[in-house]
């Protein structure tokens, strides 16, 4: 008989996202930036993140200007949300432009916090309900890169980006 | 040209043109949509919840409507109702004008489409780009969606870098799908920076926070939102689902049931106006954020009547509403599989369900185009993620076709016809529909009607005035029917006085496949079961798949009255004919009154599922003709046995008599009841069973075996050798 290894809401998620070339690192809040300098490929913009202790590091141009947006390589955003059956994470489209910060660029490093992190749909759809009903905000919902098969072939990077990074914040 | 050749002619070119892209990719996708379902532990539940919240939204759509009207109010935002396309383009066009719009960007609505609004604006002066790659190949090619989903599903990529290079002319040609992509993005990139408004579709509109939720993968409609000030949205007012939290069925079923991804790479919940800043290109040193356009965005949703709320009100063609537009019932189509949207399809839309949208939208007409390709085998509907039963609603609206046709009163058939169509079907249809009077005279007159109807005179005067395709063999009418031979032989005794059954004597077993009839009585009187085949009319399946209700409704009273003393006295109805035993647990619920069709979906079941059951409880696997296990079957399944979900039955009996056995798992065999035989769809029939036929080869097994009529005719005409039922490979030999 096989046991079944116990699995973690962040195991899970993790090992789904893997799916989609997607390779989460988890790391302290004051490892954030030593991270996203890891991972960007420059120019970078980015919004900043709502955590205390994370932040990004310098070479990471924040309120960025069109012209900063087309020439970046990278966009690092924060994601508010993450769903462990889907691999997925969730975006926001706030008035700091985190929308097009994780749109326009190539590669996109997301930095979620490992408790918003729930197991599926059904408790995702929850929190939207209470969120978007009380703020009228927008949240999208984002699994893996961009991707289009239109051109005869699946190609990533269709208008959104080729590659996505996930830095998970515990 | 007759119009039928003309139909014939212009499947053939689509096939020969688009038929490899569209089959590739819509089998592709089909296949996906088989595992990624899979994965779901509650797939059937998220089914019957998303069933459940379309058909209570769709109730309360009037109420929806305002709540959805209050809340984008609300939200700082407009609502139009548009009435029809003309309405909508008029209102769509004002919005632009007064933001003096010269470039509109689009992401992918089917909506859209629909109303034509392109051409609309263009006629306005407003350069219309579309942003999803492959509606921009379309517009480059000016050509129409083939596929709701995937709309330029036809083209394959080196038809698509031809185009290219020679309408942009670039510096490297273009050859790979990442060159053409990256091409793409650079060039729709440009042309989004520059936009004055955006426009995109909603795949679904929540009544409590005015959110639109869009699914893509390619990003464009998350550019076409947050770059222009401007936002549109159009929708059909059926898109409004009364929460957030029913968004989530939905989310988790359309990727799956469509292109068979778990999830596409983007699902915008998007409550508008967006707090996202504009992207000013003209601008491009000041900051994105806090500029002095972040609260200036304007949004409108211009909600489509357009039909709708008329469909809303008619009984038959309400379920279309529901439909969430996946594409899953067209790719998991025989049909469109080998011909795509641009034969399968109307104006605008295409596929199985487009007949309830094209009546519904644009009328009758553009649905007769195409409505014919539904042969009605039912594939669709396990895959439908809302549970439209679609294959009703071609026949429905075929019915409403037919009573608009003249019927052509050809000496020679007449009396053939004795329906109970008060207009008029088409002579072929009424020749299919009516098959039962053809099978009861081809019968008596045996042979000599054999060699009538298969020389080549008779065959010849059947392809002119009925379309029946000279190519085809028809199926020779036996001289001892089913019901002469059990009402010469003595009775045999049965084991167990509580195991009777009533074998139903369906058209083709009586009329024509008598030895499968007796293997069949042989097979069950062999594991101790008494069987009567009393008389009984046909099922009513051949007018139905004519479209021709009433005429079907009528056949199903008579079955009712014929078999209603046995159901009474707790005989169970046994069903060769996988096609007949859908009318009697599914198609019946729709003909006869509630009580009486659920006697029979209760108590009848297909002859391998009711051997496979006497099996279960004991009954001796001996008594059958097995084999010591050295021998192999290929066995294809009925399109409609499948549907029911019977196909493993006939699998098991075969494994327990001692075969090794392969299955096809093409969707239909093409033959389709008598969709095969028309002499404008042979060719279409002969492609769609070509995939069959590449299945059956490779499998070389011992015995092909099959569970339909159409489907052994069909593999005979494919593989020149008639494949035998399930049942005469397992039957006991007869005594002699």
């Amino acid at each position: 008989m096989t046991q079944d290894t116990p699995t973690t809401t962040y195991e899970q998620f993790a090992s789904v996202a893997s799916e989609y070339g997607i390779e989460p690192r988890r790391v302290e809040p004051n490892g954030v930036a030593e991270a996203v300098t890891e991972m960007l490929d420059p120019p970078a913009v980015g919004t900043q993140l709502p955590w205390e202790d994370a932040t990004l590091p310098d070479g990471v141009t924040t309120e960025p200007t069109p012209a900063d947006l087309r020439a970046a390589t990278t966009g690092v955003t924060a994601a508010s949300l993450a769903i462990a059956e889907y691999g997925s994470i969730v975006l926001d489209a706030d008035e700091d432009g985190s929308d097009s910060v994780s749109l326009f660029n190539d590669l996109h490093v997301a930095v979620l916090h490992e408790d918003d992190i729930v197991p599926d749909m059904a408790t995702a759809f929850e929190q939207f309900g209470e969120r978007l009903r009380e703020t009228r905000e927008s949240a999208i919902i984002a699994t893996g890169p961009s991707a289009t098969a239109d051109m005869g072939a699946l190609v990533n990077g269709a208008h959104g980006p080729k590659q996505v990074e996930v830095i998970v914040v515990s | 040209m007759s119009s039928r050749e003309s139909k014939a002619e212009h499947i053939r070119r689509i096939m020969a043109t688009e038929g490899a892209a569209v089959g590739e990719n819509t089998r592709g996708f089909n296949q996906g949509r088989y595992e990624s379902v899979a994965k779901l532990e509650d797939y059937e539940e998220l089914k019957d919840e998303a069933r459940a919240i379309k058909e209570d939204a769709i109730e309360r759509l009037p109420e929806l409507v305002e709540e959805v009207r209050a809340v984008v109010e609300e939200n700082g935002g407009t609502v139009y109702l548009a009435e029809d396309a003309a309405d909508a383009n008029r209102y769509i066009r004002e919005v632009c004008d007064a933001q003096d719009a010269t470039r509109l960007v689009k992401s992918k609505s089917m909506t859209s489409e629909e109303l034509e609004v392109n051409e609309a604006l263009e006629s306005g002066g407003i350069e219309v780009i579309e942003t999803d790659l492959g509606e921009w190949v379309l517009q480059v090619a000016e050509e129409a969606p083939s596929h709701i989903v995937a709309p330029a599903i036809h083209k394959s990529r080196e038809e698509i870098a031809r185009l290219f290079n020679e309408y942009f002319d670039p510096e490297e040609e273009l050859e790979t799908a990442q060159e053409l992509t990256e091409f793409a993005r650079e060039h729709l990139g440009e042309l989004i920076e520059g936009a004055d408004v955006g426009m995109t579709g909603a795949n679904f509109v929540t009544a409590d926070s005015g959110t639109i939720a869009l699914v893509t993968s390619e990003g464009n409609a998350r550019k076409c939102v947050t770059v222009p000030e401007t936002q549109i949205a159009v929708a059909g007012v059926e898109k409004i689902v009364p929460s957030v939290e029913e968004l989530r069925p939905f989310i988790e079923l359309i990727g799956r049931s469509g292109t068979g991804q778990d999830i596409t790479s983007y699902i915008s919940l998007f409550t508008p106006p967006v707090d996202s800043p504009t992207v000013d290109f003209d601008r491009p040193e000041e900051p994105i954020a806090g500029g002095d356009t972040a609260g200036d965005r304007e949004f409108h949703l211009v909600l489509i009547d357009n039909g709708r709320m008329a469909m809303r009100e008619d009984d038959d063609l309400r379920e279309t509403l529901y439909c969430i537009r996946c594409s899953a019932c067209a790719n998991t189509c025989a049909n469109f599989q080998s011909v795509g949207g641009h034969a399968f399809g109307g104006e605008t839309y295409s596929g199985g369900i487009a007949t309830g949208w094209e009546a519904g939208v644009h009328g009758l007409d553009s649905a007769g185009e195409f409505n014919d390709l539904c042969t009605g085998c039912s594939r669709c509907v396990p895959a439908c993620p809302v549970q439209i039963d679609i294959p009703w609603i071609n026949t429905v609206v075929r019915d409403r076709l037919n009573s608009g046709e003249d019927v052509p009163l050809e000496v020679l058939v007449e009396g053939l016809t004795p329906d109970a169509e008060t207009e008029g079907p088409g002579l072929q249809k009424r020749l299919f529909g009516n098959v039962e009077t053809l099978a009861k005279l081809g019968s008596a007159f045996a042979p000599l009607s054999n060699w009538a109807a298969n020389s080549r005179p008779a065959s010849a005067v059947l392809e002119r005035v009925a379309g029946v395709a000279g190519e085809r063999n028809l199926p020779a009418f036996q001289r001892t029917t089913l019901r002469d031979w059990m009402d010469q032989r003595e009775a045999v005794p049965a084991l167990d006085p509580d195991r009777k059954v009533v074998l139903y004597p369906d058209l083709y077993t009586n009329y024509m496949f008598v030895d499968r009839g007796k293997a069949a009585v042989r097979t069950l009187e062999a594991l101790g079961v008494e069987v009567l085949v009393p008389a009984a009319p046909g099922s009513g399946r051949a007018p139905l798949s004519q479209g021709m209700i009433s005429t079907a409704r009528r056949q199903a009273e008579g079955v009712a009255d014929a078999l209603d003393p046995y159901l009474e006295e707790g005989y169970d109805v046994v069903v060769i004919e996988p096609s007949d035993l859908a009318m009697f647990r599914d198609d019946y619920s729709r003909l006869l009154p509630e009580r009486e069709a659920e006697l029979f979906a209760e108590h009848s079941y297909e002859l391998l599922e009711y051997v496979y059951g006497l099996l279960s409880n004991g009954a001796n696997v001996e008594v059958l003709d097995t084999t010591s296990g050295e021998e192999t079957v290929a066995y294809h399944s009925h399109c409609q046995q499948r549907t029911l979900g019977l196909e493993p039955y006939s699998v098991e009996v075969l494994t327990e008599c001692g075969y090794t056995v392969t299955t096809s798992d093409v969707e239909c065999c093409g033959m389709a009841g008598s969709f095969g035989y028309k002499e404008q769809y042979y060719d279409l029939a002969m492609d769609v069973g070509s995939r069959l036929e590449a299945q059956l080869r490779e499998a070389d097994a011992d015995h092909v075996v099959a569970s339909g009529t159409s489907c052994t005719d069909q593999i005979g005409d494919l593989l020149g050798q008639e494949p035998r039922h399930v049942v005469e490979l397992v039957a006991p030999p007869e005594e002699t």
